[in-house]
């Protein structure tokens, strides 16, 4: 979902359109490996996301690996850790050797999606502090932080207490007023006053927070599923 | 899934004294079998020439070994596969004789791999250049893309070897170091893939525009089945290929145009059924989406506790046995980080108690004990991973036949330990519809910040992401907070009478049409 919202917005680039026809052309080929480490760059600077072309870009690392960049494999693991929730970081993790995965910048990382994974989110923000170098290099990072820490939020609680979020997303005082305003007036939030505990916030339900509401797909049956008796209905 | 050979775990076998034997010297019963299988295939005879690929070659085979022992000590299967691929071919141009040379050579384990570089080549020639105007048992295609992704794998374990290798050795993987190139296999198979055109025929047939799975494969109009069928058993071989690098994501995507929670052509043959499932939940089970493994897990189980009989006399029917097991294995895995039993068939379930039923109660507790079980398991069940890059042939010469498996069996335990407070969790969520956060903090014994990671976690590890970037829930306990307290929801199975119903819709429509065919007298 996170994904989508980062696609979604910008046009396309032409670098970003070569990539992707070369790779539906040809994804075993060594010769496209300088244009997948090009459009990495272009992902980082421009806030998009193509989690098959980078999968491509090490796997020609993993059949060669003297053309290795660790710089690039970095980057590319910092935009796999902001695709969270889904398990791009372990699927990259997967094709990175593991002498490759004990330097220490990769290290720092592997902390960093550990805190992640297991919703640790204030160790998650102070480790991120310490290592500035290298998150801070891709743009859109906090963002894509925040937006995973509040899809954990939203299938966990019904109602959050401030002070939760606030540790969360690692926003506090007059910002974190001005994040829920937007959020109200945007996603439905609702802000209440708590017993005595500060504010509550009231997330918007989904089937995961409000399991009731989840029936109604169980139920259903695909329209291709129908479609195959068609011809016998007719 | 290929043949039960012998030196599975050996790497190749050595050399062996050929000596006494005249290359140039075909004893009758092979040329008048040659000849036979020719007829069939030019009659396009695919039952016959199916029994003779199944059984006549065996009992060739034996019968051969028996006469001249030290000549067939290669793999039965592994030469019925590569000299009749051949064989069909050359019989045309007259020569029989070339075949046996192959037997031969392939005797020799290096050689062996070079000579199938070699016959890769020549299926590219014939069939994605030439026009093959032949309809071959789909069980024989299969063994061809099954057989090339095996000696793939096995060629890069045995080469990752470097340790024990002689000088000779090491001169002939320098001379052809670009033998089971990994850029060479994968497109190969892509190239059949696209060739064949499989993935539009197979969209095609959604449309009602083409027939391919109802005639499993077979072509009844006068054409060919072998670069059709090749091209779709192709995508499984991509399939297998991925897993055995640790791209699971890739693999399932090439996976993707074969819809399997239908009966497809993948079906039609048991190696190629037990090796797409395999992969298919291997690769779901570390991408965490646990639900979707155990349901394709369990339903291959009990189609093999089935059918099993009926493979008994077949010459993979112990390769069936062993990938039973490890499914076995896999679903023991799967069901210990996601316990939804619900969706295990009795039977299947029975035979999983029996054989992981103790084990699975240890792996419960998450401590050292229950990480070494998980590693016992994990590692009896993966498939053989690869590395595919070149060894390096600069001293000291190391073995890195093991650096695949080490780094996916590591991931797979740290995910394993990101869960261990987990399975504490679901036992107290199982005994209370609501409780107070500072209460169950205070049974498991933390504190509440420390809980409510634990919560947290237990829903993002419970929730994954499926191939469409959607959110689906594996979870058989589920919860939701409110405010300060949790809220218990125990998640009802759903039952999917739709595609039942579906499915008998269309099976009556069949026994209709069949009915109506009948004319009384």
């Amino acid at each position: 979902m996170v994904q989508e919202a980062i696609n979604g917005g910008a046009e396309k680039s032409q670098l970003a359109i070569t990539v992707e026809q070369l790779i539906a052309v040809n994804p075993y080929n060594p010769d496209i490996l300088p244009d997948l480490e090009n459009y990495v760059n272009e992902q980082v600077s421009s806030q998009t996301y193509n989690l098959d072309a980078n999968l491509c870009l090490l796997r020609l690392y993993q059949f060669e690996p003297e053309r290795m960049s660790t710089p690039i494999v970095a980057r590319i693991l910092v935009k796999a850790l902001m695709a969270m929730p889904a398990p791009d970081y372990s699927l990259c993790l997967f094709l990175i050797p593991e002498r490759v995965q004990i330097e220490e910048q990769f290290k720092t990382l592997n902390v960093l999606s550990h805190f992640l994974e297991t919703a640790r989110f204030r160790q998650f923000w102070d480790e991120a502090a310490k290592s500035r170098h290298i998150v801070e290099a891709v743009s859109g990072f906090e963002q894509a932080i925040r937006a995973y820490a509040v899809h954990v939020l939203s299938i966990t609680y019904q109602k959050v207490p401030r002070t939760i979020l606030a540790e969360a997303i690692n926003i506090e005082g007059v910002s974190l007023d001005k994040f829920l305003e937007h959020q109200a007036s945007n996603n439905g939030w609702v802000i209440e006053k708590g017993q005595g505990k500060g504010q509550l916030i009231t997330l918007p339900p989904t089937e995961f927070n409000h399991p009731e509401l989840k029936k109604n797909t169980a139920d259903g049956v695909p329209l291709e599923h129908i479609t195959r008796i068609f011809p016998i209905l007719g | 899934m290929a043949a039960p050979y012998e030196y599975e775990e050996g790497g190749y076998p050595q050399q062996t004294d050929a000596v006494g034997y005249d290359p140039n010297f075909v004893p009758d019963s092979v040329k008048s079998f040659v000849v036979h299988l020719y007829r069939h295939i030019r009659e396009k005879n695919v039952y016959e020439i199916h029994q003779m690929y199944e059984t006549s070659f065996q009992t060739l085979s034996e019968r051969m070994f028996k006469e001249t022992p030290g000549l067939l000590l290669m793999p039965l299967r592994l030469t019925l596969i590569m000299t009749m691929s051949s064989a069909c071919f050359t019989v045309r141009c007259g020569s029989v004789t070339c075949m046996l040379d192959f037997l031969l050579l392939l005797d020799s384990g290096l050689i062996r791999g070079i000579i199938i570089a070699a016959f890769s080549r020549f299926l590219i020639s014939v069939v994605l250049h030439g026009v093959v105007n032949m309809q071959l048992p789909n069980q024989w295609l299969w063994d061809m893309v099954d057989e090339f992704v095996y000696q793939f794998q096995a060629f890069c374990q045995y080469r990752a070897k470097m340790k024990s290798k002689t000088v000779e050795e090491i001169a002939l993987l320098r001379q052809f170091d670009q033998a089971w190139n990994v850029y060479g296999v994968l497109n190969f198979l892509q190239a059949l893939v696209e060739k064949s055109t499989i993935i539009q025929i197979l969209e095609r047939e959604k449309e009602g525009l083409e027939e391919f799975t109802a005639t499993d494969g077979y072509d009844y109009s006068g054409g060919s089945n072998v670069l059709k069928v090749l091209g779709y058993f192709s995508m499984i071989g991509l399939l297998r290929v991925h897993c055995l690098l640790g791209d699971y994501h890739t693999g399932l995507k090439c996976l993707r145009p074969i819809d399997i929670t239908q009966q497809g052509v993948y079906t039609s043959v048991i190696g190629s059924h037990i090796t797409t499932i395999y992969h298919y939940g291997f690769a779901n089970l570390m991408l965490r989406r646990y639900v979707e493994a155990i349901h394709e897990f369990n339903k291959i189980l009990l189609y093999i506790y089935k059918t099993k009989q009926y493979h008994q006399k077949s010459p993979q029917y112990e390769q069936i046995l062993k990938k039973n097991e490890q499914m076995y294995a896999l679903l023991a895995i799967a069901l210990s980080l996601c316990p939804q039993v619900k969706l295990v068939e009795e039977t299947v379930n029975s035979q999983l108690r029996e054989k992981y039923g103790e084990k699975m109660a240890r792996m419960l507790r998450y401590d050292e004990e229950a990480s070494a079980l998980y590693d016992e398991l994990f590692s009896y069940a993966c498939p053989k991973f690869i590395t595919p890059s070149a060894p390096s042939f600069e001293e000291p010469l190391v073995n890195y036949n093991q650096d695949a498996y080490r780094l996916q069996l590591k991931m797979f335990l740290y995910e394993v330990k990101q869960q261990q407070l987990l399975a504490g969790v679901r036992t107290y969520l199982k005994v209370y519809s609501t409780i107070s956060m500072g209460k169950l903090a205070n049974y498991m014994d933390l504190d509440e910040p420390n809980l409510r990671a634990v919560l947290m976690t237990y829903k993002h590890k419970t929730h994954a992401v499926d191939s469409d970037g959607k959110i689906i829930s594996n979870a058989d306990v589920d919860f939701y907070i409110d405010e300060d307290m949790v809220r218990v929801v125990e998640s009802k199975s759903a039952k999917k009478y739709g595609d039942y119903f579906l499915r008998q819709i269309v099976k009556l429509e069949g026994i209709m049409t069949d009915i109506d065919r009948i004319k009384l007298e």
